[in-house]
This record gives structure tokens, sequence and C-alpha cells, in this order.
């Protein structure tokens, strides 16, 4: 990676690139069917054109320019063109509404903006008397805009036609762009990611250009990713792991990347390009597993056998033989026919048959599905970090996995853990600052330089690796004094299939109570096979036999929870199953799905009050938002359920 | 877009016109000495409570239903009898108040079905499917792709439409539709039986067949609320007799019409 080491800004990496993979495929775009491909070399001169068509307008260094849509090439290269100028890129999510849009966009003074469509023009518009300093805006996808005033709006592709045909009549404007990319330095500011706020106020995390490549190259030399790799561009745009696994690694490591069609192709699209590095949060792998098992239930008899037989096989012996470990010759044979019959055809469905490398991270992931995805041969890793680290602080080496830390700390990281139980760190891809906020900035670092997480861990002694237990601020305590880690225990609910997401309550109560969401696809189909008929959601997640079903998943994690010690207090009492499925919209998880466990409390606290009050039923009504923005109000009736709690064995009673 | 034959027709300009059309089935007086235009490049709307006669109107544009009185001029030519394939063929297409795709085949399939009018290889060359005859198939497929990008229904391209819900299944069918490049497209009720998502996103694809394609639209729909926001005129009819015909402004504070049909339903 030396020749990453001597470029220390995206755009110099783009045309190292071209020179040395001028005609490997960099960016791929599934578009009216067909997937299109764009070599580095192409790249590099669409970024140069679209670099060109923008100083047109007017984007000068230090500007900031707004990116909002989803992974299309065009958007990526919004970044490059940027970057060449000296320009700060500010993506931001594609799905947030007008209001949050403004406010990112007013905090970071963006002076451009480049769009993906009609939608995100009209978000901007909608707010454009809140952004006094936003000149310019390009849009990628024309469709609905021919009638709009164009005098502030442009299409990215007349924008880079522009620059082109401007750089071939004027060389003394190539030159003066040459000069502006040399320009560049690795201190200068490379991007400006918000974070998704889990804990309030979204932040500007500022990244600087030299931070972000000697993060991404560590990386690419820990995975040994190189120009054969490819990856399927879906996480937003926004995201910091977007930013660094897919936007970072590509221009360091040189893989090629592919844009989905459009976000419901995304899973169809990556059978057929067949990623070699993915990531994915947990949430996803949740659901690519319960959308397999609700498909296994549908399947023939002998398949059904067939599938549960060779998945017994593959617990038994498939994560040793994925970790280099000794396994009976018998074990051998039949994984390897296993994967003849099934997991290979299964990898094929779900588009992971060339994986070499993939990661989780963002939530814990529950460890049956974890070693689910191990079994059957996927190299599944995880990877601990955050947007203040430029992503990465500590990841799985291969081979060397253990399911319920988060990996060994990377090279060049400087990881400690605080008195206070807290993880803290020093990295190469350390953010400069928060963005027009000193005091928060100052907040979250320590006085000798070390940037706090927020998080609660500890190096386990066995083998060396990090584990984290909870958000540091919600690991709390029972009145009877046991250990309530409220992450822990939604975990083990959300493993089942049919429940998409838990939120436990208990700091400071007698017992843990929870709230559950019912998830569509999987009760669905069961209703479906039970012959219940429901109208909406709302009736399904309130049927007697839903909650009959969840009851009995809700013993048996107060089973589980029975056989730790640790834990064992904490079981839950009562339940209930919300009306409405927990959206970013009202704001009850962060867009990258968190639940923001202090606001949902609030907004519900009718019905957590009757979870500890003894009542059987409660009425809630809450305002909701609708994705333009619109604001409704749903009222219901949520009944509540008591449900078994497993004695806890007295201390050491099996033992001797 | 050009007309195959007739005159070309600006913008504005009369693109079909009804002139004392009378329908009756026996004794049931369908349609009742109706006149009225539509005008091309608008969006036309024809309101009416339940039995008014407005299915029965779209058949007789479409060919479907020959008038026994009145005189129809579509593209400045007046028509004799005329069968619903002739109409496809001169550039009229429709949709269903019930959906009535081919349920086993996929949505993509279903939208070339759309195409089958402008295939101009016969049975034998498109069995074979080679030399022309793929470089047709090429043509039509691309131009069927951009309907699905249009509609934004890449995810469902493979699946067969029986699979699908309802709102998608209206949204291939108006795929179908637009399929047949059509000067005059006749939609029955795009919005019925949707929820409040899926007639946002129908009104949204209206409204842009209409501007990106220029497309001439006429549609019959229940909702006032989306009826008010579309359409640039709006024909109302009561029992088979036009009783108001005006913008949505003027319908509306129509007295007659709100007696018929506003004043009782809302």
């Amino acid at each position: 990676m030396s020749a990453a080491a001597r470029a220390d800004t995206f755009p110099k990496l783009l045309i190292r690139n071209a020179r040395l993979f001028a005609d490997r495929p960099a960016y791929r775009h599934k578009d009216l069917g067909i997937w299109q491909v764009w070599t580095w070399g192409e790249v590099l001169a669409q970024a140069r054109a679209y670099a060109a068509g923008l100083s047109r307008l007017g984007l000068q260094r230090g500007d900031t320019i707004a990116i909002v849509g989803s992974n299309r090439p065009r958007l990526y290269w919004s970044f490059m063109a940027a970057q060449m100028l000296g320009a700060v890129p500010v993506p931001v999510y594609a799905d947030a509404v007008a209001d949050e849009l403004a406010f990112v966009l007013a905090h970071s003074d963006v002076r451009f903006a480049a769009v993906e469509d009609q939608e995100q023009v009209d978000k901007i518009l909608s707010v454009s008397e809140r952004l006094p300093k936003l000149a310019q805006v390009v849009y990628d996808e024309p469709r609905g805009l021919r009638d709009y005033d164009h005098s502030r709006l442009h299409a990215i592709d007349d924008v880079i036609n522009d620059g082109r045909e401007a750089l071939a009549k004027d060389s003394a404007l190539g030159q003066k762009l040459d000069r502006e990319i040399e320009a560049g330095q690795g201190s200068d500011r490379s991007v400006i990611l918000y974070t998704s706020g889990t804990t309030g106020q979204s932040k500007g995390v500022v990244l600087s250009a030299i931070g972000c490549i000697n993060a991404a190259s560590d990386t690419v030399a820990f995975d040994e990713l190189d120009e054969r790799d490819e990856a399927l561009a879906y996480l937003p745009l926004a995201w910091v792991g977007d930013h660094y696994l897919n936007y970072a690694q590509a221009l360091v490591s040189a893989f090629c990347l592919a844009c989905p069609e459009s976000t419901d192709t995304a899973m169809a699209d990556m059978k057929e390009i067949g990623p070699t590095f993915f990531f994915a949060p947990p949430r996803v792998f949740e659901q690519m597993l319960t959308r397999v098992m609700i498909r296994m239930e549908d399947a023939g008899a002998l398949k059904r056998r067939l599938f549960h037989a060779f998945l017994a096989v593959a617990r038994r012996h498939g994560e040793k033989i994925l970790n280099g470990e000794r396994v009976p010759l018998v074990g051998r044979a039949l994984y390897a026919l296993g994967e003849l019959l099934v997991y290979g055809p299964l990898k094929n469905v779900l588009g992971l048959s060339q994986v070499r490398i993939a990661y989780t991270a963002g939530e814990a992931i529950g460890p049956d599905l974890f070693s689910f995805f191990r079994s059957i041969g996927l190299n599944l890793k995880q990877l601990y970090g955050q947007t203040e680290a430029f992503l990465y602080l500590t990841a799985q080496p291969d081979g060397k996995i253990y399911s319920d830390t988060v990996g060994a700390v990377m090279n060049n990281v400087d990881l400690r853990i605080a008195e206070s139980g807290e993880v803290q760190f020093k990295s190469p891809g350390q953010f400069v600052g928060y963005f027009k906020d000193e005091a928060k900035t100052a907040e979250a670092m320590t006085p000798d330089g070390y940037v706090k997480t927020g998080d609660a861990g500890f190096i386990d002694p066995k083998t060396g690796h990090l584990k984290i237990i909870d958000r540091a601020k919600d690991v709390g305590r029972l009145t009877g004094g046991a250990l309530f880690a409220p992450k822990y225990i939604e975990n083990k609910l959300k493993f089942y299939p049919n429940i998409r997401e838990a939120v436990v309550f208990g700091d400071k109560c007698d017992f843990a109570t929870a709230m559950l969401n019912i998830d569509l696809t999987a009760v669905g189909n069961w209703a479906e096979r039970n012959n219940v008929v429901y109208g909406s959601y709302q009736e399904l997640a309130a049927h007697p036999q839903v909650y009959e079903m969840l009851a009995r998943h809700v013993e048996e994690t107060n089973a589980s929870l029975a056989q730790e010690q640790a834990m064992a207090g904490a079981q839950i009492k009562r339940f209930l199953i919300l009306h409405k499925e927990l959206d970013a919209d009202d704001g009850e998880v962060t867009r990258t799905q968190k639940v923001r466990r202090s606001f949902v409390a609030e907004r519900y606290r009718p019905l957590i009050d009757a979870l500890y009050g003894g009542a059987s039923e409660a009425d809630i009504s809450t305002e909701v938002t609708f994705e333009d923005g619109r604001k409704g109000v749903l009222s219901a009736r949520v009944k509540i359920r008591d449900v078994a709690t497993v004695p806890v064995p007295a201390a050491m009673e099996k033992a001797a | 877009m050009r007309a195959p034959h007739g005159a070309e027709i600006a913008a504005g300009d009369v693109l079909l016109a009804v002139e004392d059309v009378s329908l009756a089935f026996g004794g049931v007086k369908a349609v009742t000495g109706v006149s009225f235009d539509i005008r091309k490049g608008e969006i036309r709307a024809i309101i009416g409570p339940n039995g008014a006669g407005k299915t029965s109107m779209l058949n007789v544009i479409n060919g479907f239903y020959q008038p026994q009185r009145g005189r129809i001029t579509f593209k400045g030519k007046a028509r004799a009898q005329m069968r619903p394939y002739e109409a496809a063929l001169g550039g009229i297409a429709r949709t269903f108040q019930n959906v009535a795709l081919f349920k086993g085949m996929t949505a993509l399939d279903n939208i070339m079905a759309g195409r089958t009018l402008k295939m101009r290889r016969g049975f034998f060359w498109q069995l074979i499917r080679v030399g022309p005859a793929l470089t047709e198939e090429r043509e039509h497929r691309h131009r069927v792709e951009q309907i699905i990008d249009f509609l934004k229904i890449q995810h469902i391209r493979k699946i067969p439409v029986g699979k699908l819900p309802y709102g998608l299944q209206k949204r291939v069918e108006l795929g179908r539709a637009l399929a047949m490049e059509p000067d005059l497209l006749l939609l029955d009720e795009p919005m019925a039986g949707m929820n409040l998502e899926e007639k946002e996103d129908m009104s949204r694809f209206i409204l842009d067949v209409n501007d990106h394609y220029g497309t001439t639209i006429a549609l019959i729909e229940h909702d006032m609320g989306v009826v008010m926001d579309l359409s640039d005129r709006v024909l109302v009819l009561d029992h088979g007799v036009k009783i108001a015909d005006g913008t949505p402004a003027e319908v509306q504070a129509d007295q007659a019409v709100i007696d018929a049909y506003l004043g009782v339903s809302h």
C-alpha cells in the first residue's frame, strides 16, 4: 500500500487507480435491466469533467456540497468531483424528512447540493428559505423535473457534458483543475459525516483526507482486498459504513463497486453481481435467515428434512472447518455433501457464493444467528467502531472468531478501557472534530487526547479480544439488585423471526418488561398458513393467537436467561405488542435502525405505566409522521400479558 | 408519439370529440345524448355516481360498445363502427376497473404484451428469434425497460403478476397500457381499492405520464380529492346524461353536481 500512502487525498488515489488499473472495472450500475460498467480510466474522466462543470457553476475550495440519494455512480462521483476542487462533501440520509434535511444542510452551510431525483429536489425546495447559502442544485434523475425553474437547477449529466466540452476547448482549464487536485493536502477536510443521532441532535463529524486513507489502508491490508474484489453498494451514502467500506476502501484497494438498480432490488442484484466483500448490519442477516426459514416451511417434506439434517451437520462441524480446526473425516465428508446439496445452493440464492469476507456491526448480533451463517461457510466476522474513528477499532481476524467478542484491536489503533469501564481510543482515522461545535468536540475527548466511545466493555482475558456489554449509560440494575443489560435481553428476543424489534425496560424497577414489534413478513406468513384473517398491522399485532405465540417466545427467552447467573434476575414478567412499528420518521429509531430507548419510554409512558401498574390493557394515542412529513394521530388499545418466569436456581445447587 | 394516420394534432386541440352519443342495452339507457371533447395533452376526468354511465362511455370510446346514435371523431377523423383492436392500433390504450392482466405471466411479459401491436415480425420470425426478429425484440425490450424504470417496478420484473399485491398489479397494468405508446390513455378507476400511499404513488405516476410522455389521459375516478388535484377538466355524468363539464373548480361549484353527487356522498 505504499502507493496509497503517497496519495494523501482521494482524487490523487483516483488518478493512481486510473493509471494502474485503467481498464479494470471500477463502478457498475444496473440501468434499464442491464449492468453498465465504467473502468477506472472512465471514472477519472467523468469525475474530471464533472469537477470542471461544477467549478464553472461556482463550486470552490472550502465550500460544502450536500449529497442526497441512494447509491448511484454519479453520486459517488459527486464526492470525487467535489474533493478534486477542494470542496467538502456532506452526505445526507436519503430518507431524512425535510426538517432533518434542512437541519444538516443549514448547519453545514452547503452552497451546493447533488441529489438523486425529484423527491429530493422537492424536499430541498420546500425548505429553501432555511438555506440562504444554497446556490445550486444538481440532480441525477431528470424525470418529473422538466418544468422546474432551472436557473439554479441542473442535471448532473449536463454538468458533466458542459465540463467535458469546456475541458476540450480550453486546455488551461484542465491545468487549473490539475493544480487544484495537486493543492489538496492530507490535512484537508475530506468529508463531513453527520451521525445518526442515537443520542440526540446529529453532529457533523469532520474527517481528514489522510486520516480516511490511512484507516482504509489498514483494513484493506488486514483483509487483503485488491482490484479483483467486488462489493455491492447498498448502504446509506450518509452512513460512515458506506463511506468507509465502499467509497474509501474502493479507492484505496481499487476494487469494483456495484450500484443496485433500486433499493428494492438490492438483494436480487447481489445475486447477479456475486460480491466478494459484503457488509450488512445484523438486521439484514436476520431478514435473510427469516426469509430462508419461511420459504423452507413452504417447501416439500423431503427438502425440508434434507435442509434440517444438513443444518445439524453444519452446526456440528461448519464453524470448525471454517476456522481450520481439526474435524473427523466423517464430519468433513458429510459437510462436503451438505455443501453440494444445501449450503452451496442456499448461499447462491442469497448472493453469498463468492463472498470471501463478510462483516457485520452496528448492533450486537445474536450468537445463534452469527454461527448459522458461519456454519454454512460464510466467513462472517464482526467489527466494532464508530463514525468518530472512521469506523474500525477492532475486527475479528480470519480463523480467530469468538462470537461474543468484537475482535482484536486493529493495527495502529490505541485502545484502552477507562476506570468507568468505558472504551476509549486513538486511531489513524480519528475525527478532527465536530463541525462548528467546539464544546461537543471537547466533551467527546479525554484530557489526554483519547476519544470516548460511550460504550461499556472490557478486554476478554482469555482471547485478548474486546467485548462490548452495552451503551455505558444503558446498563442498569433492578431494585432487587440484579444486573439489567437491556440490549442483551432484546437481542435474545429478536432472534425469534416473529419478533422484529424489542424494547426492554427494568432499570430501577422491580422487574423487567418488554414492548415488542412483530415481524410482518414472518407473522403474516404464519397467519396465511393458519387462516388468520387480518386487515392491518395493528390488527395482526393485537390478535390473541399472535400474543399466545409471542408469549411462548418470551417464556423461552426467560428460560435461556435463567441459565446465566448474571442475567437470571432480569427475566421478563409482562410484555405487550405495540400497535405500530417503531419508525425513524417518528424518531423512535435512528436512521440506522437503532432504538432510541429514552424517547420510546417517554412517548409510550402510558403503556409503561400499565406494564408496571398491573392493568390488562391500556389506551395509547401517538402522533405519527407520514413519509411526506404530514402528521396524523394513531390511537389503539393495547393488551398486556403476564408470562411465566423460571425460578432462579440457587447458586451452586448442582456443584459437586 | 406520432399519429399513424390523420393530421398531426397540436397540444390543446381537440383529440377526441364525442357528439350526441346514445347507448342503450334493450330498454336500459346507459348513455343518452352526451357530447364532450378531450383535448390533446390534458387530463380529463369523468365522474358520476354509480351507474352514471362512466365505464360505458369509456367502452364507447375504445370501440368495445357501438353507440346507437351519435358521432365520435378521433384525431380529426369521424369514425364508423370500430373494434377494440382497431382503436388500439389508432392509439387508444386502457386499463380496467378490475385488473385484467395475464396472472401467470411475469410483470415484464405482461408489459411486453402491450407491444404486440408494434411488432412488425410475424409469429414464425419471433418463434425462431434470429436476425431482424431479435433486433426488434431488443428494441421493444428497451422500451419496456424504460417503462419499468419509469414506474419503479424493477423489483417485480420477474415475478408472476398473480402473486403481486393489488397496488402493484395496477401499476403493471398501467405499464402495459403505456407500452402501446398511446395518444389517448383511458384509465378506469386507477385508484380503486388502494390505500393512501398507493393512491399518492399512482397520482404521481399519472401526472408523470402526462408530463413526460405528453399522453392525453381520460380517467374515471371516485376519489374526489384525486380528481380535483389531477384533472384539467371534469365531465360529470348522472343516469347517462351530462350534467356538468368544466374545470374542477367550476364543477365543484355547480349546483346540479352538488345535488347529484358530491352533496349526497360526502
